[in-house]
């Protein structure tokens, strides 16, 4: 007998409902916390969608933050924010600082002055600094930038919700849009919660949540709909719950492997990406959970059509519910 | 289902060979490039020095040599999002047509009365008559000057709009004529902006025009922003001016026609000089830097026809005279005319060191950006940092590989080793796709890789958990197998479909790390259902032919 890693058991007869309204109730009040968290404390802007600019300056020496706050407060250039980069890959005596700065007048980047003026003070305490990168946006580009992310997830959401429409019924095109904006807020809500820098390259990260929560729902629902042309008596629920316990070892699987690459990615990847991989691997926890617990509870109490065959609009079947209490 | 013909194995076999063919350069990055540069050092110089020689040897010139284009994020670069001020096109081209169309009016000052300027929109030129009631006839005058738009899509208007009400006329720039102004403009700028970053001999600039009035600048390998935008950010104008005098006092009032302009080099030094230009930069064609005959740093330059003989014509009726040429109004420097340039050919010689003449020839020969641009998005990414990033994602990459290899095999045995070679030619397709569609790798673009590498397997879960089903009702493997991938196959499309809608989104809508993402997160969606759906089941077939198995255990 071959070895088998299985991380589910052969077949699994769970019933994905007995908790329903408990995780329904948790996923609604992460909702709306998210939603909350993320007005009251507000979203960690990077410098693409607030302008200003990003310099991230390194040192051999060891970095005095407080000093560095000190000498650039004497310059007086407006906002400053000073943040000490930490990763396991640099080594012993590289120190990476993150300076950023607030958006200055008009409608282009940084002025060179600025930007020299900035540099030669802290060459003064720190003879060692070098600005191996800057990055800077002016306002004009970063308020187009927060528009075009805007459009970006809403023309991806009605993109697959116009799909999932044509492939399936309205009541699944619902279910994973409300699993989709349920991964996406929770992602978001985690972004504002811990105040992790929020880019363009986070929506990238959002765009590929939204589209990994959907991929993971919309295998289970091929599955439902094909499990609801072959019982076509079966109460609905109980095809849900046979369906979910049947693709349940691939949406685990792939879960898995997924999480697999990107924690290798987290781990290893650097400080430059984190974030974008941490909203992703987030997502993909998200996603999985959605795909159990939120997608389907949605299209059950929609109801869908129950007679696939052609003949189906001469003798409709009301949908089926039962008393799950 | 299971039944290949031979000539499908061929063509997924073949596909899979030319796609880890096409990636293979990126194996060899170093060898690969010096290749590149040398062979387009050869077509741009059209001389081969035996470097170039030994540079080429280094890779076999029958093998694939595109290679994937590192993005800025991990070659370290500039990034610069300028604007163009068309606003100042469309105001010189209003200025410029005051003059004449005053003139012209002027000569009917009897009918139509005092015509006066009146300050207006920069697009815009207002005039007051004198005579209301002669409005017609302004208008009439005025008409001469418009002329018909010549673009395609400006077909049937005109350039100009002219609209009178009360003594008042305002003549506006059609929009069909903005647009073709924009366009122009924004042409010409690229040009130019491309001629000199062209002059630094930096490989793969992206210089691409982006929405109505800005244009893209990327230069992989150039030191900072501030380098790129001392490049290209000179708006320079050249002009070769007659001289009247040399004074010391800057209030020097000029005669009409004539302009007093700085010395760059003596401080306290002005020129008088006539204002009509005898040659302009424009009838410029070749500038490069030199030396004269006392091994001082010079520029030799060379006229057009047409300006070759305006410039003979001036120099030789103006021998031992002092000429000067003129950069941005400033005088870069005022030779005396030793002899008669007839040949268009001409040396500038002068307080210059080398630097200063190769950035003068640089200059001369790229002519002036034709309207202001300013730059809304900059960023300067040092090549540590570039380094850093490719060691970082080549590390983790391989460690995702390795882990997500590991899970495959102890989860579905011999049929997870078949994934996870699929999984890795899949990864080899990506970068050969890439290097042959000139497409960049960022690294956005290597997180989408890695995440392909996560995600790619799935269908292969979904056909082996499909497979497994089958394999509880029945013993016979082929039959299991072939259900197993027909069942699975909808699922598969539905799944790679919707993420395709989203990957699709990110790269119309998207730009920088988000564009870069999703062009590896397409490609790879691309290629995973290649390799998921046909050659992991060519070489399950293999498998089944070779071992005809009587079980299976999955």
């Amino acid at each position: 007998m071959a070895f088998r890693l299985k991380l589910v058991p052969e077949e699994t007869h769970i019933n994905w409902f007995s908790v329903q309204w408990l995780t329904f109730g948790i996923s609604a009040v992460l909702m709306v916390a998210s939603l909350v968290v993320t007005l009251v404390m507000g979203l960690n802007f990077g410098i693409d969608f607030r302008g200003g600019t990003t310099i991230r300056a390194e040192s051999t020496q060891t970095v005095d933050i407080a000093q560095y706050r000190k000498t650039l407060d004497g310059l007086q250039i407006g906002d400053v924010s000073i943040t000490e980069i930490f990763d396991n890959a640099f080594t012993q005596n590289k120190n990476i600082t993150q300076i950023r700065l607030a958006a200055g007048e008009g409608d282009a980047a940084v002025t060179p002055e600025e930007l020299d003026r900035v540099h030669t003070a802290l060459l003064t305490i720190d003879p060692t600094v070098k600005f191996v990168s800057v990055e800077s946006v002016g306002p004009k580009v970063s308020g187009e930038l927060v528009k075009t992310a805007f459009y970006a997830v809403t023309a991806a959401t009605i993109g697959i919700m116009i799909y999932i429409w044509f492939r399936f019924e309205w009541q699944f095109a619902v279910g994973a849009v409300v699993s989709m904006v349920h991964d996406a807020l929770l992602t978001v809500g985690i972004f504002a919660l811990f105040q992790i820098r929020f880019d363009l390259t986070t929506i990238a990260a959002l765009l590929t949540v939204v589209s990994y929560s959907v991929n993971d729902t919309v295998v289970v629902f091929d599955r439902l709909r094909e499990n609801l042309m072959k019982y076509k008596t079966t109460p609905l629920i109980d095809l849900m719950n046979l369906t979910v316990n049947e693709t349940l070892s691939r949406t685990v699987m792939t879960g898995m492997t997924t999480a697999i690459a990107l924690t290798a990615m987290l781990i290893y990847g650097g400080d430059v990406i984190r974030s974008f991989v941490f909203a992703m691997l987030w997502g993909v926890f998200v996603g999985t959970y959605s795909t159990l617990y939120m997608a389907k509870n949605i299209v059950l109490w929609l109801g869908v059509k129950r007679d696939w065959s052609k003949d189906a609009k001469k003798d409709p079947t009301p949908a089926e519910f039962r008393d799950i209490g | 289902m299971l039944q290949i013909p031979l000539w499908k194995r061929i063509v997924i076999l073949g596909l899979v060979a030319l796609g880890l063919l096409l990636a293979m350069p990126n194996a060899f990055y170093g060898r690969v490039e010096t290749h590149n540069d040398a062979l387009a050092r050869i077509e741009k110089t059209g001389t081969t020095t035996p470097q170039d020689t030994a540079d080429i040897a280094g890779w076999p010139s029958f093998l694939p040599s595109a290679l994937v284009n590192l993005g800025l994020d991990l070659r370290g670069g500039a990034h610069l999002l300028g604007q163009v001020h068309l606003e100042d096109v469309y105001k010189a081209r209003m200025t410029g047509l005051w003059p004449e169309l005053r003139n012209d009016l002027a000569a009917q000052r009897d009918t139509v009365g005092a015509v006066r300027r009146v300050a207006g929109p920069d697009d815009q030129l207002i005039i007051e008559i004198g005579n209301a009631d002669q409005m017609a006839q302004a208008i009439t005058i005025a008409r001469k000057y418009v002329t018909p738009v010549a673009t395609l899509a400006g077909a049937g208007q005109s350039d100009l709009v002219i609209a009178g009400s009360g003594n008042r006329m305002t003549i506006s720039i059609s929009d069909a004529e903005k647009s073709a102004v924009a366009d122009r403009t924004v042409q010409q700028t690229l040009e130019i902006v491309r001629r000199r970053v062209d002059e630094v001999g930096t490989r793969e600039p992206t210089i691409v025009r982006q929405g109505a009035d800005r244009v893209l600048i990327e230069v992989p390998g150039i030191g900072s922003a501030e380098e790129l935008k001392a490049l290209i950010g000179t708006t320079a104008k050249l002009t070769f001016n007659p001289v009247v005098g040399r004074v010391t006092d800057p209030n020097t009032r000029a005669q009409p026609g004539q302009m007093v302009v700085p010395s760059i080099d003596e401080k306290g030094i002005f020129y008088v000089l006539e204002e009509t230009p005898v040659v302009t930069g424009e009838d410029l064609v070749d500038a490069r830097p030199s030396f004269d005959q006392n091994g001082a740093a010079a520029v030799d330059f060379r006229f057009g026809p047409n300006g070759a003989k305006r410039f003979g014509a001036y120099t030789s009726s103006n021998i031992g005279q002092p000429f000067a040429i003129v950069l941005d109004n400033q005088v870069i420097s005022a030779p005396v005319i030793r002899q008669a340039i007839t040949t268009g050919s001409g040396q500038i010689s002068g307080a210059m060191n080398v630097e200063q003449s190769t950035q003068l020839a640089v200059l001369l020969r790229a002519g002036a950006l034709p309207a202001k641009m300013t730059f809304l998005e900059e960023r300067t990414i040092g090549p540590e940092l570039g380094q850093d990033s490719i060691d970082a994602g080549r590390i983790s990459s391989i460690i995702a590989t390795v882990g997500v290899v590991a899970y495959m095999i102890a989860s579905y045995g011999l049929f997870g080793t078949f994934a996870s070679i699929a999984v890795l030619i899949n990864v080899g397709m990506i970068l050969g796709i890439m290097s042959v569609m000139g497409a960049t790798l960022t690294m956005p673009g290597i997180a989408g890789i890695v995440l392909t590498v996560g995600t790619a397997v799935d269908a292969n879960v979904i056909i082996y958990e499909r497979i497994r089903e089958e394999l509880r009702r029945t013993t016979n493997v082929v039959k299991a197998v072939e259900q197993g991938f027909k069942e699975a196959m909808s699922a598969i499309i539905d799944a790679n479909l919707t993420s395709f809608i989203s990957a699709l989104v990110m790269f119309f809508l998207g730009s920088g790390p988000v564009k870069g993402f999703a062009v590896t997160f397409t490609i790879g969606l691309v290629t995973s259902v290649f390799t998921a759906i046909f050659l992991t089941r060519l070489m399950i077939v293999f498998w089944i032919e070779w071992r005809k198995p009587k079980q299976l255990i999955l």
